[in-house]
């Protein structure tokens, strides 16, 4: 076996050696031969008669040079070396068709690429500075089987409880406000639990992480860790920064860390600026203190599993800990489990959001690499006509057809490999594409990078190994067929319509046509679904509705001089000229951030065992609905005289209604929400409160000044643009305290527009990737029309000399076309209607089987279709019948 | 009689090379051919050639090793000598060689 090894090593070593040792074999053998020449010549011989005998007995210098060259390397690797040579200055000599190739296959391997890195860095592997994350899962609450998230004394149970789990780690996204002039610029942090930088492996580069119990105590623990971004960018990497203070919603944080350059926290889509611990949870929660209430469910927490721990062994644990909880706990735990999920389906963060169209992406990039396999295949085939009397001459001269194969493939493998090269630095280029898809928000971008890892690297390798066989399979077809004798006589040249092994190539345009035809049918289906989602009325105004904040906790103020600037704000702003109403409400609809939800209690419902109601609720000010264009059903709206001093209120949703009350009339009826009861005076139509793709769900609204929070946005109905609406708005907050900032002004519309842009990203990538389905379809068309035209000048030529007008050749060739895309599409419409259910839940009121998307998707098939054969069409019907006769 | 190259098994070959390396110590390519045409006394017509390709197999398994020196007669000459490798080979070679002889020896007398 070392015998064997060793032989190996040195006959590969042999390779590169080549010529030193070619040199050692020839001094070698020329000095055997003269010492056997001078020794015959010694035995009395002549010197001629001596070289005689010396070559005789020796036997054939050249054949044991042979000998010896094949015994020294390892022929298998030089062919294969002399093919790949061989192959290079083949694809050399025609370098239109090489690029041609290249170009497709970079395009079709890097669209794969592309995809398996976003789903590699932003599903699979999405927090590259974590150690260790297959270990590390998502953690949510469920009720009624839905997602919700947690709360602190519940996960304090769970630690003290599961043997399974290393650590539990508790992140909520936050924000701050950090004012740089008079902008006022959002950032986003997260509230951590203590030992949030232990567990997941990331060591800050300057100071420390945060310390066992700095997340226990009402705001005890006022320290932040800041990120790299925030060090370089706003304090300028000062090398002194730890210890220094830094305001943070209105409370000194003193930082004590740097996080490491390239870690963004543990959220897709955000990139974390600072984390401060839990304790400081009231200061981050608009003042409301949860770190012991087991109702208020406000925690996005993850586990890290001890090693060899499986998720079922796990959720086994911690289901049982919350079966206990639900039964010590009634009154809050009641029907809730806990559950895991792999960090590819975080319900929490905008990895759901993204994976249905991840997943749509990864079926789309497969049929443009098909197609882009077609186009080459069919590049491939051409060439192997021209290049047949060279394959003729190599079969007859001896090449074995399987020699003939290996150099196919060989060049087949040089082309995919090129592909695959450029295809890795077209998904590097395309890393940050998403993030174009995403509007920034109040400032802050998005952040959604791809990830090019090993496993990325593996799999484009396997990509561009598929397409390589694929790619084989065309040629190989042919030379198979190639026949010695059939090959001396000279082709008969095709017809335009039929003939020789024409097939092949019309069988693989009709396959394009069909795939990219798929591909055209789920893009008008996503954007048909995009525009009714845009155009769908969410239940309140959204175009002279404008909304912004103005930023007052993060420079301090408390909730009286926050009511007091509220409402001297407010004044003002009504009587800017063009202004309707205006009013302050706790949260804006459809925005990330859930609003406060809290067990209820109502007069004359008794809950079923399993229940404890629980209903999100908005606060908001007089006049709200009106403002906000959401009717009311009956009953009143809220006044200025619904205040602290005056009888709590609330008003409620139909939905609501027909749940609690089944459908009475409740105005009058008693509410009780966190131990209060108030009373009902009003009734709203329903409307979206997350999301414009959520059910009718209940919902209720209570007055601001009777729940007060300073964190109040501003909403105001004006036919004025959100520009001009902003210098004004400006102008009014600096006159009151010119050390206020402002967020950005838009629209309700933009709002809602900007909670659908995961529709927005399925649109844009699936169109992109069609619309580059198409391109190359069409190239193939026309590759496949132009050759037959160019093949069929000697048929064309004789019609025209029969009388054939322009305008019959015209038809004759474009008819073609039109029937090789007329099969595509059947096939295409076939292939769709069983294909486009995958959109599923993408599609928002919109059939899969929409007849407007196939329409659409005909109408653009056939003008691409059009406009590819007319090219060639018109080169048909401009031959010179003189000529090609006489050729 | 005299036995043609064909007859002359690859693993012979070897076994000569290896045992003529073991008697007489260094030498080139031509003087193994030599000595084992004196040794056999003529009858082994080998076509020295063959004899190059088995010595580069000799040397890639790692039982002789070679380096350039000089002949006798001050002539530039790649000499083979055995190593530690083949001198193991040799003995069991040798061991395994005889055997066989041995048992065909038998075979043939007994019939």
């Amino acid at each position: 076996m070392r015998e064997l090894l060793r032989t190996f090593v040195q006959r590969l070593a042999a390779i590169f050696r080549r010529r030193q040792l070619e040199d050692d074999l020839d001094e070698e053998l020329r000095s055997h031969l003269e010492m056997a020449i001078e020794l015959n010549v010694q035995k009395g011989m002549s010197v001629a008669e001596a070289r005689r005998e010396a070559l005789r007995s020796f036997g054939g210098v050249e054949r044991t040079k042979e000998m010896c060259r094949d015994q020294r390397g390892l022929p298998m690797i030089e062919t294969a070396w002399q093919d790949l040579r061989f192959g290079f200055r083949m694809l050399r000599r025609s370098p239109g068709f090489s690029l041609l190739a290249i170009l497709c296959l970079t395009l079709g391997i890097g669209a794969n690429a592309s995809v398996f890195s976003w789903i590699e860095g932003l599903l699979f592997r999405p927090y590259p500075a974590v150690v260790h994350q297959e270990q590390l899962f998502a953690l949510t609450g469920t009720a009624l089987g839905e997602a919700d998230l947690t709360s602190w004394p519940d996960l304090l149970d769970l630690q003290r409880s599961c043997t399974l789990v290393d650590s539990f780690i508790v992140t909520k996204i936050t924000g701050t406000t950090l004012s740089i002039g008079d902008r006022a610029e959002v950032t986003t942090g997260s509230i951590v639990s203590a030992n949030y930088f232990d567990a997941i492996g990331v060591h800050p580069i300057l100071g420390r992480g945060f310390e066992t119990g700095e997340d226990s105590g009402r705001n005890a623990h006022p320290v932040t860790v800041i990120s790299y971004q925030l060090w370089k960018g706003r304090f300028k990497g000062d090398p002194q920064i730890i210890g220094k203070t830094q305001r943070l919603n209105g409370v000194m944080h003193t930082i004590v860390g740097v996080a490491p350059e390239g870690f963004y926290g543990t959220f897709v889509g955000w990139a974390m600026q600072f984390w401060v611990p839990a304790s400081m949870e009231e200061v981050f929660e608009a003042g409301d203190y949860k770190l012991e209430d087991r109702g208020a469910r406000w925690i996005e927490a993850y586990v890290r599993l001890k090693p060899g721990v499986t998720l079922s062994q796990a959720q086994q644990e911690i289901s049982a800990v919350a079966k206990r909880l639900a039964n010590d706990y009634p009154a809050t735990n009641r029907g809730r489990d806990i559950k895991l999920w792999p960090l590819w389906q975080t319900p929490f963060n905008n990895a759901r959001t993204l994976l249905p169209t991840l997943e749509i992406m990864l079926v789309v990039v497969v049929f443009v690499l098909l197609i882009a396999c077609a186009n080459v295949g069919n590049l491939l085939l051409v060439r192997s006509f021209t290049r047949r009397n060279e394959m003729t001459v190599r079969l007859a001269i001896g090449a074995g057809r399987g020699r003939l194969l290996k150099q196919l493939f060989t060049e087949g493998l040089i082309l995919s490999a090129f592909g695959a090269a450029g295809g890795l630095l077209v998904a590097q280029w395309c890393r940050h594409a998403l993030v174009l898809l995403f509007p920034a928000r109040g400032g802050v971008a998005m952040h959604l990078p791809g990830e090019i890892d090993w496993r990325v690297l593996v799999l484009s390798a396997a990509v561009c190994l598929m397409t390589t066989l694929l790619l084989g399979l065309v040629p190989a077809m042919q030379t198979s067929t190639i026949d010695l004798a059939g090959a001396l006589k000279s082709d008969a040249a095709g017809v335009v319509g039929g003939g020789g092994r024409a097939w092949v190539r019309s069988g693989l345009v009709v396959v394009q046509v069909s795939l990219s035809f798929v591909l055209l049918v789920g893009a008008g289906l996503l954007l048909q679904s995009l525009q009714r989602i845009r155009n769908f009325s969410p239940g309140f105004s959204t175009h002279d509705v404008l909304c912004t904040a103005v930023n007052l906790v993060s420079v301090g103020y408390d909730a009286q001089r926050a009511q007091t600037f509220q409402d001297e704000l407010l004044e003002r702003v009504k009587a800017l000229p063009g202004v309707e109403s205006a009013v302050f409400a706790r949260m804006t609809p459809l925005s990330y951030g859930s609003y406060s939800s809290t067990p209820i209690a109502v007069d004359g419902y008794q809950p079923p065992p399993e229940e404890q109601p629980t209903v999100q609720y908005n606060e908001v000010g007089p006049n709200y609905f009106s403002t906000m264009g959401i009717p009311l059903v009956s009953g009143r709206e809220f006044t200025r005289v619904d205040d602290e001093k005056s009888a709590l209120v609330a008003v409620v949703n139909e939905t609501m209604v027909a749940r609690y009350w089944r459908g009475k009339n409740p105005i009058g009826e008693r509410l009780q929400v966190k131990g209060r009861w108030m009373q009902v005076v009003g009734v709203t139509k329903d409307s979206k409160y997350e999301s414009v793709r959520e059910a009718p769900k209940s919902f209720f609204y209570v007055p601001l000044r009777q729940n007060f929070s300073p964190t109040a946005g501003l909403y105001i109905r004006t036919a004025l643009s959100p520009g001009s609406m902003a210098t004004a708005l400006t102008r009014e907050v600096h006159a009151l305290d010119g050390n206020l900032a402002l967020y950005e002004v838009i629209t309700l519309q933009e709002q809602v527009d900007r909670s659908t842009s995961p529709q927005l990203v399925a649109v844009t990538s699936v169109g992109v990737l069609s619309g580059l389905a198409l391109l190359l379809t069409v190239i193939g068309l026309y590759g496949v029309m132009s050759y037959a035209v160019s093949r069929s000048r000697r048929e064309l030529g004789l019609r025209m000399a029969l009388g054939a007008s322009a305008s019959n050749l015209l038809r004759l060739v474009l008819s073609r076309g039109l029937a090789l895309t007329a099969g595509g599409v059947l096939l295409g419409t076939a292939a769709a209607l069983a294909l486009t259910r995958l959109l599923g839940n993408l599609l928002y009121n919109v059939s899969p089987r929409d007849p407007l998307a196939f329409g659409w998707a005909l109408v653009v098939m056939t003008v691409a279709a059009l406009a590819a054969c007319f090219v060639p069409a018109w080169r048909a019907t401009r031959t010179d019948p003189a000529r090609v006769l006489r050729d | 009689m005299s036995f043609s190259k064909s007859e002359v098994l690859q693993g012979t070959l070897d076994l000569l090379v290896l045992k003529t390396l073991d008697s007489i110590g260094p030498m080139h390519g031509f003087g193994i051919a030599l000595r084992i045409q004196q040794v056999s006394e003529d009858l082994l017509q080998l076509n020295q050639g063959t004899l190059y390709p088995a010595l580069l197999r000799l040397e890639q398994r790692g039982w002789i090793a070679s380096r350039w020196g000089v002949s006798e007669n001050n002539r530039k000459a790649k000499y083979y000598s055995l190593t530690r490798a083949g001198r193991r080979q040799l003995v069991e070679e040798a061991e395994s060689w005889d055997r066989m002889s041995g048992m065909i020896n038998r075979v043939l007398r007994t019939t």
